[in-house]
């Protein structure tokens, strides 16, 4: 990504009333791009799956910090979400649409398709014992 | 985020679902769509999703275990009302194909 135009960080404990913290700070910050509606409900959607993946997952049974970043550039928008958790050991394998270790709590193994078919670019690096790092990235389209 | 119960006749009920599907509210939907299915014993289980402002894949899960719910007392469910951004992320499930059979 280019030189960002303008950008933000939000770190919030574990607790699964931030989803929604997180998806409406995304939202207040992308409110200066006037997105439109559709775009900003995928976006939306990506970071409620990056964010709910570090409560329910990456800090399963504890409370740890998570960080997310947002960027813009241009039409470019960046969104980092960041945890200290558990780390993902196969990465690939777990992006694998319908892959959850988690089936008995409802979970359906969908978050990375999600993520995936929301935006345009996801990049995963993890480190079992470390902690996950999920970037998405999504160009706005041109607005009506 | 409230479920409204409302009685469709003929052994349906209608849960209809408004404001914001996530892993947070999931689970209090979950237990309120579970105790109508348990007082009522529906045939059928109609979600609808017109008062719906949010969903990820959270909802998914939450129509999967509802599905699984009432198959096992011999029921249906089925979804109504969608908009097209939760459509979309049913759809990712192969949700239309689950519900209908096919
Ligand atoms: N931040 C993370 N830390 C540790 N493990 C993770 C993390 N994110 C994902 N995972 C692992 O990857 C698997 C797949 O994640 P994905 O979001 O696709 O599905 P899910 O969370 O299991 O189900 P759903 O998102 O549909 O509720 C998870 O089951 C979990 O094992
Ligand atoms: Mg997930």
């Amino acid at each position: 990504m280019k030189r960002p135009q303008n950008e933000m960080k939000l770190c919030f404990p574990s607790l699964s009333e931030n989803e929604r913290l997180a998806r409406v700070a995304v939202g207040g910050f992308l409110a200066q791009k006037n997105p439109r509606v559709d775009e900003l409900s995928e976006i939306k959607t990506a970071v409620s799956e990056a964010v709910t993946n570090c409560i329910v997952h990456a800090y399963r049974d504890t409370i740890g910090t998570v960080e997310l970043t947002a960027k813009l550039s241009g039409d470019e928008v960046y969104i980092k979400i960041k945890d200290r958790g558990c780390g993902i050991e196969d990465v690939e394998k777990a992006m694998e649409p319908l892959y959850t270790t988690l089936p008995d709590e409802e979970r359906s193994g969908l978050g990375f398709s999600v993520m995936e078919s929301f935006t345009d670019r996801v990049t995963v690096k993890s480190k079992p014992g470390f902690g996950t790092a999920v970037v998405l990235i999504k160009k706005l389209r041109s607005k009506i | 985020m409230a479920v409204y119960i409302a009685d469709g006749g003929e052994g349906t009920i209608v849960a209809k679902i408004t404001g914001e599907i996530d892993h947070h509210s999931a689970r209090w939907l979950r237990m309120d769509i579970d105790t109508a299915i348990q007082d009522k014993s529906p045939k059928k289980l109609i979600l609808d999703f017109s008062g719906v402002t949010f969903m990820d894949s959270s909802g998914v899960g939450l129509v999967m275990g509802r599905y699984r719910n009432m198959k096992e007392r011999g029921g249906k469910v089925s979804l109504a009302n969608m908009p097209e951004y939760i459509e979309k992320v049913m759809d990712l499930a192969g949700m239309d194909r689950l519900l209908n059979g096919r």
